[in-house]
């Protein structure tokens, strides 16, 4: 018995709540199922970006268009989003004190905002000249693709702002935790897409 | 068996090294490309293993999956999901680009 005892991806609770762990097994299997078809989404989304690359119908392309500085400070925020987030998880499994669950969360909560921040004035910067999504094959594939990730992120947010309030309202109740946990696995496999979207479509483009 | 201290150091230490790859293995490609250094294709492929590697390590120090057993075949999804995108993504690079090229 050297190794943990472990039921499902992500952080496991093990016999830091035995309960909850038992009843983790099922639910956050049924969440990383949900991940792995929304995967495929992401995976269409970027072939269909890739049979589109080139495709500016003689207007403005990516030179024009992506900032390479923004970018990093996009990454930049949301990597160590995913880092707080895993503190928020690990204050959680180890720690009774809501509050120190509640701080971390908080912390990846304004990083996310920060990656939103940046990637609405990059669109918005890009729109200014004049890259919509009808101008071109491109630009429609470059807009089905990442402002998708920049939703999902959206949504992570709120999810986020749900799981402080339920935290300070209940405490670390089981069904927290179990939120929590699948929460986290959200927010780390967001973290992956951005990785393909920065090599596939923000790199390549710049190289 | 490990005590909860021995267990939770260890975890810490999995997400620590997990930004560290991750902090890395982000700054060589874009420094690479700020900076243009290289020749594109070289550029190419320091993106194309960069990007690999550390969706590994995200799997591997965030996202806790590893070779050990899990009772929920829980890699056995990932690498199933893994070949259905690659089918669909490869297919449709493949029948478009042929279409393409036929036009």
């Amino acid at each position: 018995m050297s190794s943990i005892d472990k039921k499902h991806p992500g952080l496991n609770l093990g016999r830091s709540d035995p309960g909850a762990h038992q009843d983790a097994e099922e639910i956050v299997f049924g969440f990383w199922v949900f991940l792995m078809s929304d995967l495929v989404l992401f995976a269409l989304l970027f072939a269909t970006f890739a049979t589109m690359i080139g495709r500016t119908a003689d207007g403005p392309g990516p030179q024009e268009f992506f900032d390479l500085k923004s970018v990093a400070i996009e990454s930049a925020l949301l990597l160590i989003s995913s880092f707080t987030f895993g503190y928020a998880s690990l204050a959680m499994k180890y720690r009774p004190e809501p509050m120190k669950v509640v701080r971390w969360l908080g912390v990846t909560l304004l990083l996310g905002i920060g990656f939103l921040g940046f990637e609405v004035h990059d669109f918005v910067t890009m729109a200014g000249k004049g890259g919509t999504p009808q101008t071109s094959g491109f630009l429609s594939a470059f807009f089905a693709l990442v402002p998708t990730h920049g939703l999902h992120v959206f949504a992570g947010c709120i999810w986020i702002v749900v799981m402080i309030v339920q935290t300070l309202a209940y405490g670390l109740a089981r069904d927290v935790k179990l939120r929590i946990l699948r929460l986290g696995l959200f927010w780390h496999f967001l973290d992956i897409v951005w990785i393909a979207i920065i090599s596939v479509v923000y790199l390549r483009a710049l190289a | 068996m490990k005590s909860m201290m021995e267990e939770e150091r260890e975890e810490r230490r999995d997400y620590l090294i997990g930004l560290a790859a991750a902090i890395l293995l982000t700054a060589v490609p874009f420094a690479a490309v700020a900076f243009g250094w290289f020749p594109r294709g070289v550029d190419y492929a320091i993106i194309a293993v960069a990007g690999v590697l550390q969706i590994v390590c995200q799997f591997r120090y965030f996202l806790h999956i590893d070779l050990s057993r899990s009772k929920r075949d829980d890699l056995q999804l990932i690498l199933f999901s893994g070949l259905i995108c690659l089918l669909m993504v490869g297919g449709t690079i493949w029948i478009i680009f042929n279409q393409y090229a036929q036009m």
